[in-house]
């Protein structure tokens, strides 16, 4: 049996040759394609692969990764009209370091147009559903990497993060969502969204694998400025340290359970009341845990910071996608004409609307009130969180307020009882800090997940205090058992 | 009469290996999209990675200019569209460029004028479009160059002073070895932005922009027409318009387009190139390689030398002849022999083989060691120069040349005499000539001898002096 499996599983099953890695590869195929209509989380399915054994934990292990890596031969959309004929030329560092540690591509993955957009639904190719339940999202951006992995078809998937773009739909998905410190992984190949804050994610069904992807991932690129220098550490190494006395916080104006007492949202009080029973099996296991509160204005403020940077930097690292060089090709009597009609065409109503808006903060007579402002606030939200850091390792909290969304709810919660609770993992994108989500119960059958965020550079530690946490729930490796197939 | 104000904006294409955020090298083709990498296409998911040499020689450049150098070194995007730039987006640099407020000293009409510089900041050069009159090619070997651009303060008053400066900051490139600034190949180009105004008033007239002019003396060109054009329209109560031109190859200028608003490009720091801080020590370690200026050498030259100004204009010109010749009077010899020298035979020979100076065989100590001869006396001028020619042609050391082929200047009196006494000997008709008819050309007859059958080695002077008397002698010894 191949369905759900983990990599070490997998691995172990291939070097006691009970399997080999064709039958793994076909294995996954025929998942991705029997659950391709019902959940779409492909864009392009490939049905052969081209890869050697290699002496790596990832060597004949198949995956899937987002379709805004550039992968050359390989159409590559980023779930966008403008993109959609596009055949890069060069491969992303991700995907080499993969093909060189010898995993399989399965298939390239249905992402928000852009990866713009935290809901699964915008992608030129249609919404990706949630394993768990069709009628409801699985999240965004990576929303197909997250249910290939959410449906075992695959032991992990790349996705990218942005805001939340890997950990939300982790959440959502019940599955791992880990993005290391910035500069960790080169995001050479990656489409940019917005530079400052895009991270490469992973998703895997438990914390050790994630640890094992990471470890083949990480590593400086000359072709990245912003990598980091190797740390030289492999995190499969530390996952068992013991964690006594490791000091965790939470915000009292996100997840006190006080502040949303009079709440008639029965899936948020549970949530809560989950998160903090599942705080208290935190302390048995011997952390400390200790609520801290944090000025409200700043916490609000968020939400529209990453909403001012990223909308600015989008519209700058877009401004290639004109059909110009590649792409469809506008129609028009000049120059200007041919580009603006490729553009209109070729991005949906929510992509236009954020360049708009990104136009709109960069421009002269408002880039300071607006643009320079969100940096700034950005700049003292993780003030403040690295203050915490000084005396914490890390932070923890819901990954979300709720279960994923069904599809006729509100797209996006922006009452202001949802503000914090469901923008707060953006924190780890301004400041570059790891931050990892695992799912830890179920509410209405649907999983749920908290989040843990350290200090930069403690990568190791992070995965190491995620493996402890993980090792108290009872959902470590589960998949979504649906259909009717024995693969 | 008006009073004009210039303002050159000078976009220079620095010389590297690579370009200025790919591996793609930096060479010029005429073949299209021969050096492009997937970062100069602006590829989805390409990053920019900067080039050390190209920051280096911006910052130097920015130095020779006398700028204040940035704390770091920073990037930031300049955003719009047009197919000549495939991001979208340039890369350069607004927040903090590699140099503000310096200047360039030039030389006008035997003046000194001060130019000042606003800024001179580091940037990527655009494709190349190629217009059809039904569609358009794009060449990419072009895109992402480095490129500097240098910003004067509207300071120069006539096309004398653009053009000068231009051909200055031209050598100044040329001095800092960081371009070949090649303006038929666009390495150089300029725009030219220009107003006229009442010589009594203080307010700057209405501001008119030329664009991507090449040649220095459509420079001038282009400024000649448009004072002319805008002094008559000033002169029948007419408003200038505040617009675009180019200089088409009528040498006159036509309008592009208005300038309605200035466009926003709305800039921001590039956040894929994280800031690189500048030391006091790289600034200093950077600024101890700077080599003094055209400019600097040409008043040396006249002042500590005592050259004249045309010598040392010469001299001073390209920095491979000033510095070799600097290297020929290092030795110590005399300066101005050094002069003559430099000036004339190892330029003509330049000229001549159609080389470079590095290229020519005699290094600055072979000369220095022949001009010792010639001011030792052991060799006339003539005779050096001619040593010097054949000891070109010859690939060989003049001084060792002088040594194997015995080629000193003979001085010595005795010697002199007894080559005299048997040359006067075997032409006993022309002593007679001299003797009694007092024929004087008989004297040139003999320095010819003299010189002939001395190998072109007797010192003449001296060897005149002993004819005269030894023809004296004789004819009173009758």
């Amino acid at each position: 049996m191949y369905r759900g499996k983990n990599i070490s599983e997998l691995k172990k099953q291939l070097e006691n040759n009970e399997v080999t890695k064709e039958e793994l590869f076909a294995s996954a195929n025929k998942l991705a394609h029997y659950f391709q209509d019902d959940y779409n989380s492909f864009v392009t399915i490939l049905d052969e692969y081209k890869v050697k054994d290699r002496d790596s934990l990832l060597s004949g292990i198949p995956y899937a990764l987002k379709d805004n890596f550039s992968t050359a031969n390989i159409l590559t959309t980023a779930s966008s009209n403008i993109l959609k004929d596009y055949v890069p030329v060069y491969d992303a560092t991700v995907y080499k370091k993969l093909k060189k540690a010898g995993a399989l591509l399965v298939g390239k993955t249905v992402l928000d147009e852009l990866a713009m957009g935290g809901t699964g639904t915008t992608a030129n190719t249609g919404v990706v559903r949630n394993p768990w339940d069709k009628n409801r999202m699985i999240g965004g951006s990576s929303a197909g990497s997250a249910s290939c992995v959410a449906l075992g078809i695959v032991p992990f998937s790349i996705g990218s993060d942005t805001g939340d773009s890997v950990r939300k739909p982790a959440a959502f998905g019940g599955v791992v969502g880990f993005k290391p410190t910035y500069g960790r992984i080169s995001r050479y190949g990656l489409f940019s969204f917005a530079s400052s804050l895009d991270h490469v994610g992973i998703f895997t069904r438990n914390v050790k694998d994630a640890s094992i992807v990471t470890d083949v991932l990480k590593g400086y690129d000359p072709k990245d400025m912003v990598t980091l220098k190797d740390d030289n550490k492999k995190y499969t190494d530390t996952l068992d340290n013991d964690i006594k006395g490791k000091k965790l916080f939470y915000i009292k104006e996100i997840c006190n359970s006080e502040l949303y007492k009079d709440s008639n949202d029965h899936e948020l009080l549970e949530v809560l009341d989950k998160f903090h029973k599942m705080l208290d099996k935190c302390r048995n296991l011997g952390y400390v845990i200790e609520e801290v509160s944090i000025d409200k204005n700043l916490l609000a403020a968020i939400y529209p910071a990453y909403m001012c940077i990223s909308c600015a930097e989008a519209t700058s690292n877009n401004a290639n996608l004109t059909g110009i060089q590649f792409g469809p090709r506008g129609e028009g009597n000049n120059i200007s004409e041919i580009m603006f009609d490729a553009r209109t065409k070729g991005f949906s109503e929510f992509i236009k609307r954020r360049f708009i808006l990104g136009s709109y903060v960069l421009q002269k007579e408002n880039q300071d009130k607006l643009f320079l402002n969100a940096c700034r606030a950005r700049r003292m939200i993780v003030d403040k969180i690295n203050e915490l850091f000084n005396e914490y390792d890390g932070m923890i909290l819901p990954a979300s307020g709720g279960i994923a969304p069904t599809f006729d709810s509100s797209s996006e919660k922006l009452t202001d009882r949802y503000l914090l609770l469901e923008n707060h993992l953006a924190i780890a994108n301004f400041g570059g800090f790891p931050s990892i989500t695992i799912p830890y119960d179920f509410v209405d059958s649907m999983p749920i997940a908290l989040n843990i965020t350290s200090p930069i550079m403690q990568d190791d530690l992070l995965l190491n205090m995620a493996y402890k946490i993980e090792s108290v729930t009872d959902c470590c490796d589960i998949y979504a058992k649906v259909g009717d197939i024995d693969v | 009469m008006y009073k004009v104000t210039i303002g050159l904006e000078v976009h220079c294409e620095l010389e590297t290996k690579s370009k200025n955020f790919s591996s793609a090298p930096n060479k010029f083709s005429t073949s299209p999209n021969e050096f492009v990498a997937t970062t100069d296409l602006g590829l989805p998911g390409i990053l920019p990675v900067p080039n050390k040499e190209a920051c280096k020689k911006a910052l130097f450049t920015a130095m020779a200019l006398h700028c204040e150098n940035p704390d770091e070194v920073i990037f930031d995007r300049k955003n719009y569209f047009y197919p000549d730039l495939p991001k979208g987006y340039q890369i350069t640099q607004v927040t903090k460029p590699m140099g503000k407020n310096g200047y360039l000293d030039i030389l006008v009409d035997g003046k000194i004028k001060r130019v000042l510089i606003h800024q001179l900041h580091l940037e990527e050069d655009t494709a190349a479009l190629e217009h059809f009159p039904k569609y358009s090619l794009i060449d990419y070997n072009r895109s992402g160059i480095p490129l500097i651009e240098i910003v004067t303060e509207p300071c120069i008053e006539s096309a004398d002073e653009a053009v000068t400066f231009l051909e200055d900051l031209r050598d100044v490139f040329l001095f800092l070895g960081v371009s070949e600034a090649k303006s038929n190949y666009g390495q150089m180009r300029c725009d030219v932005n220009i107003s006229l105004r009442k010589s009594e008033s203080d307010e700057l007239g209405t501001k008119v922009e030329m664009k991507n002019i090449n040649a220095f003396n459509n420079v001038r060109a282009a400024i000649e027409y448009e004072i002319k054009r805008q002094s008559e329209l000033l002169d029948k109560g007419e408003k200038i318009i505040q617009e675009t031109r180019r200089i088409a190859e009528d040498g006159k200028t036509y309008s592009m387009r208005e300038k309605v608003d200035a466009v926003d490009y709305k800039y921001f720091i590039e956040p894929n190139i994280p800031s690189t801080k500048i030391t006091t020590e790289y600034l200093e370690e950077l600024r101890s390689k700077l080599p003094e200026l055209k400019l600097d050498r040409y008043f040396k030259y006249i002042e500590k030398y005592g050259i004249s100004e045309y010598d040392s204009s010469v001299l001073s010109k390209e920095k491979t002849i000033s510095d070799y010749f600097e290297s020929v009077i290092e030795s110590g010899c005399s300066v101005e022999l050094a002069v003559n020298f430099v000036t004339t035979s190892i330029l003509s020979t330049l000229n001549k083989l159609e080389i470079t100076i590095d290229e020519l065989f005699i290094t600055p100590n072979m000369l220095a060691g022949v001009i010792n001869y010639v001011n030792d006396g052991k060799m006339s001028l003539d005779a050096a120069k001619k040593l010097l020619y054949k000891a070109i042609d010859e690939k060989v050391d003049p001084v060792e040349l002088i040594k194997k082929e015995n080629m000193q200047q003979i001085n010595d009196y005795d010697t002199l005499l007894e080559l005299i006494t048997k040359i006067m000997d075997e032409n006993s008709e022309v002593v007679r000539q001299y003797v009694e008819e007092g024929n004087n050309s008989a004297i040139n007859f003999f320095i010819g001898q003299t010189m002939k059958k001395s190998n072109r080695q007797a010192n003449p002077n001296k060897s005149m002096e002993i004819i005269k008397e030894e023809l004296e002698r004789r004819k009173n010894n009758g």
